[in-house]
């Protein structure tokens, strides 16, 4: 077990290494490359004083290993800013203030990630429910007529964008049959019933897109451990279809479906904008888009951190549900 | 269980037809095997040994392949049983042991497990139960420990366990026959002969029918009662293994048998009643090789005048591998001062950092000298291809030093993987030719097509694809391409332990052949101690990383001196089954002196 639990550390030390790189390539990007950040925080019709003195208050005149230096303490020990009047502290984790709203980065993002998350585990539950069960059974029933249908199907559902799944939905069970009420996003904490009823739609939506692809993924890794030597043994041992599917051919099918879920699951907080757009879901990826278009940098680049810490930490994830299930990889 | 009828044969297979898609992979085979018995199953690659035993279980049900005939396993009808009675067949009645150990067993669940779920499948009972006779069964196969053991995975046990555990998984529902496909191919020769001589204890003890399907007559001979030879589908021969292997009555038999590597350089030609009169190399051996332990200075010349008379009528049918023409000469060449082509000087080589290190290689000294081949042999482990490589300039040595008077060039021991399916094999041949700066397409073509003759293959397949020659050809073709840069010496590691035996008495000829012709050095790795001593003149035994005894060949194997060599050659299979019986007896003995 020792093993495992430096494998663990090993795996969170390699995570923490690359979210620093992360904050540097992401800090160099927004703060760096474009013209003068003052100019655009302060406005088109400041005058070039106006523009000096948010110069100033930004510390962008401070060199740029100091600039990152402020902001990276900012992450793990808080930092002050002056409002003009006086001092605002902005407390660990601080990514700084909108230029906006000077509304602090960590608190709109907080605000917003119980909807994306909402939005994202229960469309990964179904997508994992859908894909590995219709990718399972095609396998099984290889070169029947069921398997040749969900072939087709989940080609489809690969090749459909989430709008046009989306807004069929909304039509047919909405509009026309009148089954569910129209998606709108109630918080969990206001309204458990709400919430279910006005995400159903969109994380059918969102899983159906994914399920497809790993409704393939599972097919063809099952197709890979059916056809290995371990399956033959049990097969020759007189274990039934059932017991060899289930027991011995899924559990080294599914790992790299969970590890790649877990990295697409964790992907999805900064791009599901399409369906969060679509069901007017008010989530980051929406956040992230609107503060582009009005070039709030701390925004941009907070939403751009928060994806990337939840990227890792699905990977991280990941690597770790992979060497649960298969404990040789600990050892390699 | 169905009973079977007193006197009703365990096995009972009638016209057995297999045909994968076009391809007829069993050809109207019939043969019977009575409770108890043991029969052996032999032939090369493709000729349907291995889709017989499958037939046995109903295997190929649901797989396209087509099987016609009646097979009879235990009263089971396989062909017309339905599903239910054939999963009551498989593991319950009949058990099949398989020839890779690691990947037959699940790496997800631990060994106990496994058995126990198989166990409960056929008797039912609690888990508790299963995973008593789960230790039970791990116990009597030899597996120390087996309550802790059993809680292991597939990939925390060495090859030799794994096999244990997997004919284990075989023994726990009490099966009356055990099918074994390959059983020992994928272990070393020591853990090999423990398997067998397992294998032997339980038909005694438990009075299992056995079925053992192999390419390695030596193991045959070693473990089985009657023997069948079969071939491109179809029976060759049959009978008592004895007389079978001893006076083979038909031509296919006969050449391959005479292909298959000896370990002896004078085999006594094994007729009925002229049992062992000379025992093994390691007692009697060296009685017979006395003379040549005296005089190690002209190897060759001596086994060039002794191989006579009984050898030369069995190598009539298939070029044999055992004599390399002309290599006495070249022998007495280097004796008497021969240029040194390689030396290498306290190399050594280390994996892994802190504690996860270990000596790969662990200061080893050698020399090759030209028109010499020094064979290095050893089992699974023992770095000898770490050696091959750090020889060739592949690895670089942690420490110690490597001197080449010319370029070394490295023949692969896997034909198939070793070269780029998606280029011709005549690109890869010329593949030397470009790195050495040769730019000219024409003068490239000319080259390669003299190379590709030169081993014996067609000039003008050129443009050939790897997947269109078969494995021997593929290793002629890495053999060319090695050729090309015209190397002083040739490091060959494992080149023929992928082919058929016929196959590699033709590959070790041709290397006998370049080497007379082009005063060529090799060095010739690999864990077959018989094809090594058929083509090497010096040997030098690894283990653990350092070279625990080398010299003259007939002296290392006529009169080995480390304890290791002896137990190595202990262990490689008999061609002779009264004489397997009497080194079984003596290993048996062995085991009982290091245990007490």
């Amino acid at each position: 077990m020792n093993g495992f639990t430096g494998f663990l550390l090993r795996r969170i030390a390699g995570a923490v290494l690359v979210l620093l790189a992360l904050s540097v390539v992401v800090y160099a990007v927004f703060y760096v490359a474009p013209g003068n950040v003052a100019q655009i925080v302060c406005g088109e019709r400041c005058s070039p004083q106006q523009v000096a003195l948010v110069h100033d208050k930004l510390g962008l005149g401070d060199p740029l290993y100091l600039q990152y230096g402020h902001f990276i303490q900012g992450i793990f020990a808080g930092r002050d800013f002056s409002s003009g009047t006086g001092v605002v502290h902005c407390s660990a984790p601080c990514l700084g203030q909108s230029y906006r709203t000077d509304e602090q980065v960590t608190d709109l993002i907080f605000g917003k990630l119980p909807v994306t998350g909402s939005l994202v585990i229960g469309a990964f539950a179904l997508w994992l429910l859908i894909g590995v069960g219709t990718g399972v059974l095609s396998a099984w029933k290889r070169g029947g007529v069921v398997e040749r249908l969900l072939t087709w199907l989940t080609l489809a559902g690969t090749s459909t964008p989430v709008f046009v799944i989306g807004l069929l939905l909304i039509i047919v069970l909405c509009s026309t049959l009148q089954w569910l009420p129209f998606p709108q996003y109630v918080p969990f904490t206001d309204n458990p019933e709400q919430w279910f009823w006005g995400l159903l739609l969109p994380w059918f939506s969102l899983a159906l897109i994914e399920s497809a692809k790993y409704a393939r993924l599972t097919r063809s890794s099952m197709l890979e451990t059916l056809a290995e030597d371990h399956v033959r043994t049990f097969r020759a041992y007189g274990l039934t279809e059932r017991a060899i599917v289930g027991r011995h051919a899924l559990r080294g099918a599914v790992a790299p479906v969970i590890a790649l879920s877990a990295l697409d699951a964790g992907t999805m907080f900064g791009s599901a904008v399409l369906t969060e757009t679509l069901f007017g879901i008010p989530g980051i990826g929406r956040q992230l888009v609107e503060s582009v278009r009005t070039v709030d940098l701390p925004v941009v680049v907070g939403v751009v951190l928060t994806t990337g810490f939840f990227v890792v930490l699905a990977n991280a994830v990941a690597d770790v549900l992979y060497a649960t299930a298969d404990r040789r990889v600990v050892l390699s | 269980m169905t009973p079977v009828p007193a006197g009703a044969p365990l096995v009972e297979v009638t016209g057995l037809h297999i045909s994968f898609g076009d391809v007829r992979a069993v050809d109207g085979l019939s043969f019977t095997l009575q409770p108890g018995a043991a029969l052996g199953v032999v032939g090369e690659s493709g000729s349907g040994k291995s889709a017989s035993a499958y037939a046995l279980l109903g295997l190929h049900r649901g797989t396209g392949a087509r099987v016609s005939g009646t097979i009879r396993v235990a009263g089971i009808d396989v062909n017309a049983a339905s599903d239910a009675e054939l999963r009551s067949l498989r593991g319950g009645l009949a058990a099949m042991v398989f020839q890779d150990p690691l990947s037959s067993l699940d790496p997800y669940y631990t060994i106990g497990d496994q058995i126990a779920e198989v166990y409960r499948v056929h008797k039912g009972g609690s888990r508790r139960a299963a995973r008593a006779r789960a230790i039970t069964v791990l116990d009597r196969v030899g597996i120390p420990d087996a309550a802790r053991k059993s809680r292991s995975r597939p990939h925390e046990f060495s090859g030799g366990m794994r096999q244990r555990a997997l004919i284990a998984m075989a023994l726990a529902c009490e099966p009356r026959l055990l099918i074994a496909d390959e059983p020992t191919t994928a272990l070393d020769v020591t853990v090999q002969a423990q398997i067998l001589d397992l294998l032997h204890d339980l038909r005694r003890d438990e009075g299992l029918g056995l079925l053992l399907v192999t390419h390695d007559v030596g193991v045959a001979a070693e473990s089985v009662d009657e023997v069948l030879v079969m071939r491109a589908g179809r029976e060759v021969e049959r009978g008592p293994v004895g007389p079978v292997l001893a006076s083979p009555r038909e031509p296919y038999t006969k050449a391959l048998l005479s292909a298959v590597p000896r370990l002896s350089p004078a085999l006594p030609s094994v007729t009925p009643g002229a049992l062992p009169r000379t025992p093994f190399a390691p007692e009697g051996g060296s009685s017979s090789n006395a003379g040549r332990a005296e005089d190690p200075a002209h190897p060759g010349a001596d086994r060039g005048a002794g191989n006579g008379a009984t050898s030369h009528a069995r190598s009539a049918a298939v070029p044999s591998p055992r004599r390399l023409p002309g290599r006495g000469g070249v022998g007495e060449a280097s004796a008497a001062g021969g240029d040194v082509v390689i030396e290498a000087v306290g190399l050594s080589k280390s994996f892994g950092r802190g504690r996860a290190a270990f000596d790969a290689v662990d200061g080893v000294d050698l020399h090759v000298r030209r028109g010499e081949t020094l064979g290095i042999v050893g089992e699974s482990g023992s770095g000898k291809t770490t050696l091959g490589r750090m020889l060739v300039g592949l690895l670089e040595p942690s420490a110690g030093h490597v001197t080449r008077s010319g370029d070394v060039q490295m023949v692969f021991q896997d034909p198939v993987s070793s070269l780029n399916p998606r280029r011709s094999i005549g690109e890869s041949v010329a593949d030397p030719l470009r790195a050495a700066g040769e730019r000219d397409d024409t003068r490239i073509r000319a080259r390669v097509a003299e190379l590709l003759a030169r081993v014996g293959l067609d000039p003008d397949r050129y443009d050939g694809y790897p997947h269109e020659f078969s494995g021997g050809q593929r290793q002629r073709v890495g053999i060319a391409r090695a050729l090309a840069a015209e190397p002083k010496l040739i490091v060959c590691d494992e080149p023929v332990s992928a082919l058929d035996v016929t196959t590699q008495a033709q590959v070790t000829a041709l290397l006998a052949e370049l080497q007379r012709e082009l005063g060529l050095a090799l060095v010739f790795v690999a864990h077959d101690l018989a094809v090594v001593r058929q083509v090497s003149d010096r040997v030098a035994v690894m283990r653990r990383g350092r070279i625990v005894e080398e010299g003259e060949v007939d002296v290392v194997y006529g009169a080995p001196k480390d304890p290791y060599t002896r137990q190595l050659l202990a262990a490689v299979p008999s061609l002779d089954p009264a004489l397997a019986a009497v080194r079984r007896a003596a290993r048996r003995e062995e085991a009982h002196v290091a245990a007490a």
